[in-house]
């Protein structure tokens, strides 16, 4: 250790990467936004009715339901945590905004104009809110595995559901009931709005993770919570507010799946979590947490909607579905490995 | 710059930290007993001893993580009580730990900024200023005179760059003090270099560095003075010019009762 004291220091690391580990291709988000332009390139091409004005605007519908809650995911994903009860909370606040619009109607909120698709709104999502709350309060400050914490919202939701339910579907009521349908189902630009929300709700993340103090810290903590802890960031009040966001965000897609309906069913979502996080992840996002995004959390989502239909297009069994899509998370990750490998 | 530092011991320098009877309990055990300890701007001063020696208990004290249960902190002339880090912080203390406390999935520049991130308000809201911070990095790196680039990801980045990016860290506030924990513990022997000369860098700065180290060439090569803990006391508080690595061995094992 001599030699290299007093010399000019050398290092060995001031080369650029290789081209293929820079810039948008560092990311598997931009690998799997290649794939899927080319799945939906063979789709198009071999299911002629694909591009066809009412498939598409069904498509994106479909997807942008799964593809809301994937962003609130993803939030958390990135912390390094996990939201199993997000389906549970989508069918919790579906039923819960459809009871409360027709309690509501017979209270003297009828007369008010609006208020009472307003109030139940409120309530569903402050239902939502609440689930979420929980979720981080039992995470941050009791430590709680996130995974064992959310897979007990996940039962406790589905539970409340059924109770208050009975297991009956709810309907949505009340004096401006067409205006609910409108916001939820309805199209704007001629697109539908669950798309335009989506959007929206994409580029706020965008940015708000980008570009501001709570965004870096959502990254940080889940690249090295100590470091955050030591640094003085608020780290409880930040997970805490990526469960609330992420509940909020199932909350407002139970919503606008119960307008889309007609009715929310008490097994409304079932089994959704595990597609929503395999939207997340198959989009990049890194369950070790500090990786992932909106635009991945999008791609993610589009990608298992158009494998779906596709299937269904073809005339093929839908069922496959699911395989199709275990083997794109396989493959995705797979990918990641092998690119960022350190050569020996 | 590099006049005003002193080679080794700075006698002249400004008291910078003065420790006087500090002692720890945990319980029925006392893990430092009167540790008295003057450390002068522009001093680097090496702490051993061996595991258990109370090290980590006065760096913790130092740095605002544990109240003292004897003696006073005084820094920059002023007494001082630390609730938390963050207190220790702001009155100028600054520590890099051992893992260095830097997460990997963002730039160097945002690791540097940690906690106290530049901002720009845009109407309600307050955007962080990247070009800002970016810039102030690089300022920061070339004061350390380390090749490390802002936009670059800590993951990337080779042992000495990332010191170069937890060190840098501690030169935003202006710290006066920074204790270094085992810096130069898990990284190769040329990263190890590149270290020391932070190290001299920060000395040629006018900052007083306490480097807490096992490794006897790294604190003869770049400390003026070592301080010996045994068994919570304080064995040994000397220049290195007139010690050796064997009487430092000898204090760390208890060979040697005092020096």
């Amino acid at each position: 250790m001599t030699q290299n004291v007093a010399g000019p220091l050398s290092f060995t690391n001031v080369g650029r990467d290789r081209w293929y580990r820079r810039g948008a291709l560092a990311s598997q988000t931009a690998y799997v936004a290649i794939a899927f332009v080319a799945i939906t390139v063979l789709v198009s091409i071999f299911a002629h009715n694909f591009l066809s004005t009412g498939n598409l605007l069904n498509t994106s519908k479909n997807f942008s339901y799964i593809a809301i809650v994937a962003l609130g995911s993803t939030l958390v994903i990135i912390t390094g945590g996990i939201d199993l009860s997000v389906g549970s909370v989508m069918a919790l606040v579906a039923v819960l905004t459809a009871m409360l619009m027709k309690a509501f109607s017979a209270t003297p909120l009828a007369g008010i104009p609006y208020a009472v698709m307003i109030a139940s709104v409120i309530g569903g999502l402050g239902a939502a809110a609440l689930a979420g709350l929980v979720n981080g309060l039992l995470i941050a400050k009791i430590r709680l595995s996130p995974f064992v914490t959310t897979l007990g919202t996940l039962s406790i939701c589905r539970g409340i559901t059924y109770v208050i339910t009975q297991g009956r579907g709810q309907a949505p009521t009340g004096p401006q009931v067409n205006t609910f349908y409108a916001l939820t189902d309805g199209k704007l630009f001629g697109l539908p709005v669950a798309l335009i929300y989506l959007l929206i709700l994409a580029v706020i993340m965008g940015v708000t993770l980008r570009h501001t103090r709570w965004g870096r810290y959502v990254f940080v903590l889940g690249g090295n919570e100590k470091a955050a802890r030591l640094t003085g960031a608020p780290v409880d009040r930040i997970k805490i507010s990526v469960y609330v966001l992420c509940a909020l965000s199932a909350g407002f897609a139970g919503i606008l799946i119960a307008g889309w309906l007609g009715s929310a069913p008490a097994n409304l979502a079932t089994g959704y979590e595990l597609k929503i996080i395999a939207a997340s992840v198959i989009g990049g996002a890194d369950l070790a947490g500090g990786v992932g995004g909106p635009v991945g959390a999008v791609i993610g989502a589009a990608l298992i909607e158009v494998i779906r239909n596709g299937l269904a297009l073809f005339g093929a069994d839908t069922y496959w579905e699911q395989v199709f899509v275990g083997t794109i998370i396989i493959l995705a990750v797979l990918v990641d490995r092998i690119r960022t490998r350190e050569p020996e | 710059m590099s006049a005003i530092a002193a080679k080794g011991v700075s006698e002249e320098g400004a008291a910078v930290l003065q420790l006087q009877g500090i002692s720890k309990d945990f319980g029925a055990i006392r893990a430092l007993s009167e540790i008295d300890l003057t450390i002068n701007a522009g001093d680097v001063v090496g702490l051993m001893g061996d595991n258990g020696a109370g090290k980590s208990t006065l760096v913790k004290i130092i740095a605002g993580n544990f109240h003292p249960t004897h003696g006073i902190i005084r820094f920059d002339g002023q007494e001082h009580r630390f609730d938390r880090p963050l207190d220790a912080r702001s009155a100028g203390i600054e520590v890099v730990y051992q893992d260095l406390a830097l997460a990997n999935n963002v730039s160097a520049a945002a690791n540097v900024f940690l906690g106290r991130e530049l901002t720009r308000k845009v109407g309600p809201f307050k955007f962080l200023d990247h070009r800002g911070m970016n810039a102030r990095a690089l300022e920061l790196f070339g004061e350390l005179k380390s090749e490390t680039r802002p936009k670059d990801l800590v993951k990337s980045m080779s042992g000495g760059q990332r010191q170069a990016v937890a060190i840098a860290r501690t030169r935003l506030s202006n710290a006066k003090l920074i204790l270094m924990d085992e810096p130069t513990a898990a990284i190769s022997v040329r990263q190890v270099a590149e270290v020391l000369d932070l190290i001299r860098r920060l000395r040629d700065q006018g900052v007083a560095v306490m480097l807490i180290s096992h490794r006897m060439p790294d604190v003869f090569a770049v400390c003026g003075r070592v301080v010996v803990l045994r068994r919570g006391e304080k064995r040994a508080d000397k220049p290195t010019s007139q010690s050796s690595p064997e009487e430092v061995t000898a204090l760390i094992t208890g060979a040697l009762e005092h020096a």
